[in-house]
């Protein structure tokens, strides 16, 4: 090498500049636009944590500044096309133009992987930039080092990654192309409580080094607090109002919004939203045993044939058991991949058990048969009902209300039940609605309310409280609670401690998984 | 699924060919053995490729385990050949309907031993070919748009995920009351309402990728790579090999009298 390469790794990205004024953008086919009117400047190296409730238009934001709104090459657009007004400018030019100066994190851990090795994946982004080919394997090397993967090969699978280790690994991706600003969209909200900490120090050790300017949306504000050095909370924009509401240093705009964060759902730091308590005489132990597992082992995959032999699946977690009684609450923690759902799932009557069994008692069998893994659907979903951590996995129609009614309908009993679902849980407005379009938050109240549909005995939720809202939070806690105190059986897999602390109940801690699959 | 795409821990010679001169050779030999049925051609392919194994990392195990679907077709395709294939020569077996003739029984060993040495070169070919890698080489050596190509190996990561997701959806399902037994007419509508679901999601997240993608810096104009795709000597041994397995296999067919072209009929 004769002179440095401007792309060489002793050069570090210039911090970026955002201005924003005036900036709208509504979506293509939306009526409302997602925002309208934001005045905003944010000096090179800031640190930024957007907040405000859903549809204040942050997501579109962080999209817009990372140029992947609408199309890029929109000459032609149509009067039905997505709609931009004013202007939203990095270091004076628009985003779109200046591929690699922003860097954007997702929600979801697996569509932010991209190929299948490690070291490929992180060398993706510079690639696209056209860095030279001994530049771009100096600065794989340098990113995985700053994220903390170092220790990994570069042929290393990404699928065996964790949730944690894949949203380092596309932080690794995105300091590969040593962007100026870095976008983070609820990076951690997928993730169990190690993860969360493990991205956000990653984040952390990153911008101390490049000095990059930071803009991170995430309704936890404890997570990010002490990372940035200033909060904007967003509204949805109307004609007359400006879209930022407030914007300061985060203790001052904490203290002075206080009331108004809480009420639009945001986790403010050091308040946990208050539930509805248990009903005296709820102790541990009493209420009728409905369903025990003995020395369970569990597997999410079945026996494999392999030529002529079959073979059994090696067992994530063994030795499990556990009961669950009416009106008591059994909460299934552990760290991630301990086989938490797994075994839920396995108690629920959905998965086979791998060793051990599972077995109803006659007074939640009511002659179905002792083995929940055989019973038919209709008699599975009046007995267990089980909710699933991605609501739309469980949407069987196009309506709200047909799908509060499917249960019932197949049951030929229960309809009745509907209306007071719908009173409960604040869908009454929603039923003509399509369950597709609902927000975050109505998903999984729609999600709960389905399964309630067909009255279970055993209602089993897997991770309910994942990336919802402080309102929502609250309100399915206290649902919940009323359930309990009804008779109902609620087992809960969750990482949420304050979620167990306010349904009560026993707890079930399952240790790291003792098998390796071979 | 998803292991098996998977190549650690094969570090078999044929690994580092370029996967563009491997495909040159199976693409030979297979179209050689596409022409004629017969049995003479089909053995000599097949016994060259088993002296392939050990070079591509592979055994009989792993083959019954990974291939133990197109063994069976093979198999079930040779002995309905033989029993229905119309009769010449000396009869075999006479049960009925069912007769087994010196010629019929030759048309299906031949059908067999086809069928195997034509799937055989593709379990070969994947075992010791990276995705990856073969994605590298379509785009620098063949000079496949790499839009196009990078944009289909990324997709293939997910379509392990989708495997995943069936299963979930599956079990949300029945979750919900939709019950996967039942009559035929009631598994096909579950079936349906699951693959719905399943398009669902996969668009869902086929979408979030593109996102991930595009803020990478993807689809731009030009763009360099980390991994270079190259040829080496061991490329132009594996072409010699696959057009001496391909001529071997013709030569000894024409030389035993067997060669059957398959459109002039039997």
């Amino acid at each position: 090498m004769t002179a440095p390469s401007l792309h060489g790794s002793a050069v570090a990205a210039r911090p970026a500049a955002v201005t924003a004024r005036g900036w709208g953008w509504r979506h293509a086919g939306r009526s409302k636009p997602a925002v309208r009117a934001l005045d905003l400047d944010i000096q090179p190296g800031e640190r930024v944590l957007l907040l405000g409730p859903s549809g204040a238009g942050k997501s579109t934001l962080l999209h817009a500044l990372a140029g992947v709104l609408g199309d890029a090459h929109d000459d032609d657009a149509e009067a039905g096309d997505s709609d931009e007004s004013g202007s939203l400018l990095i270091d004076g030019a628009s985003p779109r133009e200046q591929r690699g100066r922003a860097g954007l994190m997702q929600q979801d851990p697996e569509t932010q992987v991209v190929l299948s090795r490690v070291g490929d994946d992180v060398a993706f982004g510079a690639e696209n930039l056209a860095v030279p080919r001994d530049d771009i394997w100096a600065r794989v090397h340098e990113a995985l080092d700053d994220v903390g993967l170092s220790h990994l090969p570069l042929d290393h699978p990404t699928s065996a990654l964790s949730g944690g280790q894949k949203q380092r690994l596309a932080l690794a991706g995105i300091l590969a192309m040593r962007p100026g600003l870095i976008l983070l969209d609820e990076p951690t909200a997928n993730l169990d409580p190690a993860g969360v900490v493990e991205v956000r120090d990653a984040v952390g050790r990153c911008l101390e080094k490049t000095g990059a300017t930071l803009v991170v949306v995430e309704h936890r504000v404890a997570v990010w607090k002490d990372l940035v050095d200033r909060i904007v909370v967003l509204q949805p924009g109307s004609s007359t109002d400006s879209g930022v509401l407030l914007d300061g240093p985060p203790d001052q705009v904490l203290s002075e919004a206080r009331s108004m964060l809480v009420a639009a759902g945001v986790w403010v730091p050091g308040y946990v939203p208050p539930t509805r308590l248990r009903a005296a005489g709820s102790a541990r132990g009493t209420g009728d045993l409905l369903l025990a597992a003995e020395e369970l082992a569990v597997s999410r995959e079945r026996a494999r044939r392999k030529g002529f032999r079959k073979v059994a699946p090696v067992p994530v977690q063994q030795g499990i058991s556990a009961q669950v009684r009416a009106g008591q609450a059994l909460a299934i923690t552990g760290p991630n991949g301990a086989g938490k759902s797994t075994f839920a799932l396995t108690l629920a009557g959905l998965l086979e058990p791998v060793d051990g069994k599972v077995s109803a008692t006659l007074a939640l069998s009511r002659g179905a048969g002792i083995d929940p893994y055989q019973w038919k659907a209709e008699q599975l979903i009046e007995r267990v009902g089980t909710v699933f951590q991605e609501p739309e996995h469980q949407f069987v129609t196009g309506k709200v209300l047909d799908e509060l009614l499917f249960g019932p309908r197949h049951l030929g009993h229960g309809e009745e039940r509907v209306d007071e679902l719908l009173e409960r849980l604040r869908l009454t407005g929603l039923v003509d609605a399509n369950p597709y379009t609902l927000s975050g938050g109505e998903k999984r109240r729609l999600s709960v309310a389905t399964v309630l549909a067909a009255h279970p005995q055993v209602l089993v939720l897997d991770e309910p409280t994942f990336g919802q809202d402080a309102n929502t939070w609250a309100e399915l806690a206290s649902f919940l609670s009323e359930l309990l105190d009804e008779g109902t059986a609620v087992v809960s897999v969750t990482h949420d401690a304050e979620f167990t602390a306010a349904l009560g109940g026993t707890e079930l801690r399952l240790a790291a998984a003792a098998a390796v699959a071979q | 699924m998803r292991q098996e795409l998977n190549l650690r821990g094969n570090h078999a010679l044929l690994t580092r060919a370029n996967p563009l001169s491997k495909f040159a050779a199976v693409f030979l030999i297979t179209a050689v053995l596409a022409l004629s049925i017969d049995w003479v051609s089909a053995s000599v392919a097949l016994a060259f490729e088993f002296l392939l194994f050990p070079l591509a990392g592979l055994t009989l195990t792993l083959l019954w385990q990974r291939g133990w679907p197109l063994i069976i077709a093979a198999a079930v395709g040779g002995w309905s050949t033989s029993i229905l294939a119309p009769d010449s020569g000396k009869t075999l077996i006479d049960v009925g309907i069912w007769t087994m003739s010196e010629g019929s029984l030759e048309l299906g060993a031949g059908f067999m031993l086809r069928g195997l040495a034509i799937a055989l070169p593709a379990v070969l070919l994947m075992s010791c070919t990276d995705p990856t890698d073969l994605a590298d080489a379509l785009a620098q050596k063949a000079r496949l748009p790499h839009r196009f190509v990078l944009g289909t190996l990324a997709a293939m990561r997910l379509v392990g995920l989708m495997a995943e997701e069936w299963q979930t959806i599956g079990m949300a399902r029945r979750a919900r009351g939709v019950g996967s037994r039942g009559n035929a007419l009631q598994r096909l509508k579950a079936t349906l309402g699951q693959s719905f679901g399943l398009l669902v999601q996969a668009i869902r997240r086929a979408s979030r990728l593109a996102v991930t993608m595009e803020a990478r810096g993807f689809g731009g104009g030009k763009r360099t790579w980390a991994r270079e795709s190259t040829y080496s000597a061991l490329d132009l041994w594996v072409l010699a090999a696959g057009v001496l397995m391909a001529a071997g296999a013709f030569v000894a067919a024409i030389w035993a009298g067997t060669w059957n072209m398959v459109w002039l009929g039997s």
